[in-house]
């Protein structure tokens, strides 16, 4: 698959559409034909990230399969919101079983298709980080393992937000949840080395692992159409920010994603059998602060009881991503920002 | 109907759920008013015509443009830009250069021979306009393009007032102006030339006309008493200029002194050394952050050899010796004098001090006010006296020709309303969209194009234009680095970002509607629009 580099100024490559583009260059979110996979009315909180990465990423498998995909849902905000019986805001083929079995259920999808011989559709399994971290782990594992044809994406909001935001594998540390309360030495969630899911991934030396944010939307649906173009076990994993979880206004969902990633926090790579092929390198370097002090959930570390060694620790983090994944931005970008 | 084991109700759409009834705000598109539109003195509508220029459409560009200036290529050769010290874009890079892509559409527009709109149709009503410097021509067009006949009358042989006179060759080739200037007058004005209006009533009356426009310039260089002796060649700078668009220049020597620090002065100085003068000093009698010509006629001057001497007045002029005082500023940043002199010779003294109205045509009316030697206006540049109008270096302005096609626009509207016998009525002016509305991080870095200046070596001793233009390329270019400040220019992300699809693509002139059956009011949209076109108001209940 090749990639064009048009440069329109005015807009740069990072909106959602431009007119000046010819249809085929634009993103499927650009498209008034697109298949709005999940559709409105859908009882999502205001501003959630997790909706519109759903949107974002089985859009672009749309079109990537010709409208030949099937998608299975863990248990989660994304399957609660989606379908409060008799209603369903989906309109792709859905199925949703359990919390832990998501991967499984791809799975026998998967091999149902290939034995009525409609290998030409193609399943998505689809959880937030609860079901992929901790509950589903086991049964995902399993799946990468035997190589299932079948692309995995993780909506990753960091909690369990639809059950009133209890910490996951995927929380970061000293953020406040209601299951990690901000008091003693190290108030909030602890230091600890978490699941880093996309490196655990890596591990299994599937075919495609990426990561990507709804900050990004030309880089997720690129990968998609990757992940598109191999058989085997793929793994998506989309930074979704969850305004009601973290505390943020409603407005900055899109922002914070872009601050995840433009402080080095969240890394935004993909590989391919194990080995790193690509990062998006960070274009205006941010400190962490920039990222922490618009979410509630971090309020503790700032203000006159605050705790600024703990806001080190933080960016000690993000500095060792930018180092071990290469995410310094060029240097002439750079340059342009201190002009600026 | 059959339904499987314990399924009661049938499956339907979440759309039936109308999440819109969650809104406490609601998000409006909105147009704001671009920084540059703000800043044009002519009223130009440059963020409308450099979106039509982004896609390759100039000659729709350059009908937006001519909208409101009817002179494209002039003003992208001598507008001192306050569209691009306005521009928002310089938080992301450099400010765009609209005047270089208004000359290419005016240059585009001449190649092409495109032909202004037609004139309306007719009103009956006659208006004289006097003067055909840039407020006159401008004043003419849009009278025409109202219906109106004119008569245009200048007391010089030529059409273009100090476009023409006070303006050199090597900022404005001739061959520009006369064909801006023919396309107005092709509408159907009519035109008398080398005719001093002597009495403005009596010509009035005897031409029976409606209404009259006042754009008699300023004409005048103001002389100041510096005691010279009878051999010493002292000289205004309008006077020296006007020789010189004649082609008849005054014979000035080698060393030619200019007194003043105002654009004039630069034109003079930088005219005498086309002319041949091996010196071309600028005497100033405050220094450089002070003076009032613009830096880049300043910078373009000291790179043509020009020298200034700041912070000097002159004392006296005798035997090709000049007598210098030198000044020092105050704390109140006035220049005062310190009791130093020094000398400096010079072949010729040119006078650069400003220039004054010649309003002896109004000596007989005793209605019109004259105050600080310029006619005073209302807002539709009328005077005191009904039906007679005034504009351009004549009236209270900026002096620079851009200032003066505005107020040649805004006093054919005025004339209008007032023939028309209805109020004057100007424009609804949107909130500026300043750059706090602005997302930048969509915009990616784009430094802008420079024109080619003319080798330095060759501009100083011919009258060859200096600034070059853009090549369609670069112009297309710089015209899409426009950030489109509060105006929508269909980027999609409202229509991308929304995470309840409550955003309808419609395409063409609309563009995008909200649906409020679904929009939950979160705000994203207005967030991340790059341009900031959309607001929230609070949802009354």
């Amino acid at each position: 698959m090749s990639e064009q580099r048009v440069h329109f100024y005015q807009v740069g490559s990072f909106a959602v559409g431009n007119r000046l583009l010819s249809a085929d260059d634009r993103t499927v979110q650009s498209s008034p034909h697109r298949t709005n996979s999940i559709d409105s009315g859908h009882r999502a909180c205001q501003g959630c990230g997790e909706a519109l990465g759903a949107r974002y990423a089985l859009d672009a498998a749309m079109r990537a399969t010709n409208g030949q995909l099937l998608a299975v849902n863990a248990t989660g905000c994304l399957e609660v919101f989606s379908t409060p019986y008799p209603e369903t805001s989906w309109r792709i083929p859905w199925l949703h079983s359990l919390f832990g079995n998501a991967p499984a259920v791809a799975t026998g999808v998967a091999a149902a298709m290939r034995v009525k011989g409609r290998s030409d559709v193609r399943v998505v399994g689809q959880a937030g980080d609860g079901g992929t971290v901790d509950i589903g782990f086991g049964t995902l594992s399993g799946m990468f393992e035997r190589n299932d044809d079948v692309l995995f994406i993780c909506y990753d909001n960091e909690g369990y937000m639809n059950t009133g935001v209890q910490r996951s594998a995927a929380t970061p540390p000293a953020a406040r949840t209601a299951t990690t309360d901000v008091v003693g030495a190290e108030p909030g969630n602890s230091f600890g080395q978490g699941k880093d899911l996309p490196r655990i991934a890596m591990a299994h030396d599937i075919p495609y692992v990426a990561t990507a944010t709804v900050a990004d939307l030309h880089d997720l649906e690129r990968k998609v159409e990757r992940a598109m173009s191999f058989r085997g076990a793929r793994y998506l994993h989309v930074f979704v920010p969850c305004p009601l979880g973290w505390g943020s206004a409603t407005n900055e969902t899109i922002h914070l994603a872009r601050l995840a990633k433009e402080t080095g926090l969240f890394p935004v790579f993909e590989a391919e059998h194990g080995v790193v092929t690509n990062v998006s390198r960070i274009r205006r370097l941010a400190p962490v602060e920039e990222y922490l002090k618009l979410q509630r959930r971090y309020a503790h570390l700032f203000g006159a009881k605050g705790r600024p060694d703990i806001v080190a620790r933080l960016q000690a983090i993000a500095d060792a991503n930018i180092a071990r994944y290469g995410l310094a931005p060029e240097r002439d970008e750079l340059d342009n920002r201190e002009d600026a | 109907m059959e339904r499987p084991f314990a399924i009661t109700l049938d499956v339907g759409t979440s759309r039936a759920n109308h999440t819109g009834s969650w809104r406490v705000e609601r998000p409006v598109y909105v147009d704001r008013l671009p920084p540059c539109n703000d800043a044009c003195p002519a009223g130009e509508n440059i963020q409308g015509w450099l979106y039509e220029a982004e896609s390759g459409g100039y000659e729709a560009a350059w009908r937006k443009l001519v909208e409101n200036n009817p002179l494209p290529a002039i003003m992208g050769r001598v507008c001192f830009h306050p569209c691009e010290s306005a521009c928002n874009r310089v938080q992301v890079d450099e400010a765009v250069g609209i005047n270089a892509v208004e000359r290419f559409l005016g240059d585009t527009a001449i190649e092409h021979g495109w032909s202004l709109p037609p004139a309306g149709p007719d009103t009956g009503k006659r208006v004289l306009v006097v003067g055909a410097g840039p407020a006159g021509l401008g004043a003419a067009y849009h009278l025409r393009l109202l219906g109106h006949q004119v008569r245009l009358v200048d007391s010089s042989p030529k059409l273009g007032g100090m476009l023409r006179y006070g303006i050199p060759a090597y900022r404005l080739p001739r061959a520009i102006l006369d064909a801006e200037i023919a396309r107005i007058t092709d509408m159907g004005v009519e035109v008398i030339v080398n005719h001093t209006v002597h009495d403005i009533d009596v010509e009035r009356h005897e031409g029976g006309f409606d209404a009259v426009f006042l754009a008699v310039g300023a004409q005048l260089g103001k002389r100041v008493n510096i005691p010279a002796g009878d051999s010493s060649k002292v000289i205004d700078a309008v006077s020296f200029l006007h020789q010189v668009a004649d082609e008849d220049p005054p014979m000035l020597g080698r060393r030619v002194v200019v007194y003043g620090g105002g654009d004039t002065a630069l034109d003079a100085a930088r005219t005498a050394r086309r002319l041949g003068a091996t010196d071309a000093v600028i005497v100033y009698r405050r220094n450089r952050d002070k003076m009032p010509a613009h830096a880049e006629e300043v910078e373009q001057a000291l790179g043509e050899g020009v020298t200034v001497r700041w912070l000097s007045t002159v004392e006296r002029f005798e035997h090709e010796r000049l007598v210098l005082e030198k000044m020092r500023l105050n704390a109140d940043g006035f220049p005062e004098p310190t009791g130093e002199y020094e000398e400096l010779d010079a072949d010729s003294l040119v006078l650069a001090l400003g220039q004054d109205t010649d309003l002896s045509l109004l000596e007989g009316n005793d209605n019109v006010e004259v105050r600080d030697g310029v006619v005073q206006v209302a807002t539709t540049m009328m005077t005191n006296e009904g039906g007679v109008f005034a504009g351009g270096d004549a009236a209270p302005s900026d002096r620079t020709a851009t200032v003066a096609v505005g107020h040649g626009k805004r006093a054919a509207r005025g004339i209008d309303a007032y023939l028309r016998n209805v109020d004057f009525v100007s424009g609804d002016r949107h909130d500026l969209a300043t750059a706090d509305h602005l997302n930048t991080w969509y915009y990616a870095d784009a430094p802008r194009t420079e024109r080619p200046e003319l080798e330095r070596i060759r501009r100083q001793t011919n009258f060859e234009e200096v600034i070059g233009g853009l090549t369609e390329e670069n112009a297309l270019f710089e015209a899409r680095r426009c950030l489109s400040c509060g105006n929508c220019f269909e980027c999609d992300n409202c229509f991308g970002v929304c995470p309840d699809n409550a955003v309808i693509k419609l395409g063409g002139e609309v563009k995008y509607e909200f649906n409020y059956d679904f929009c939950k009011g979160c705000g994203i949209c207005v967030r991340e629009c790059p341009c900031g076109a959309i607001e929230m108001i609070p949802e009354l209940i």
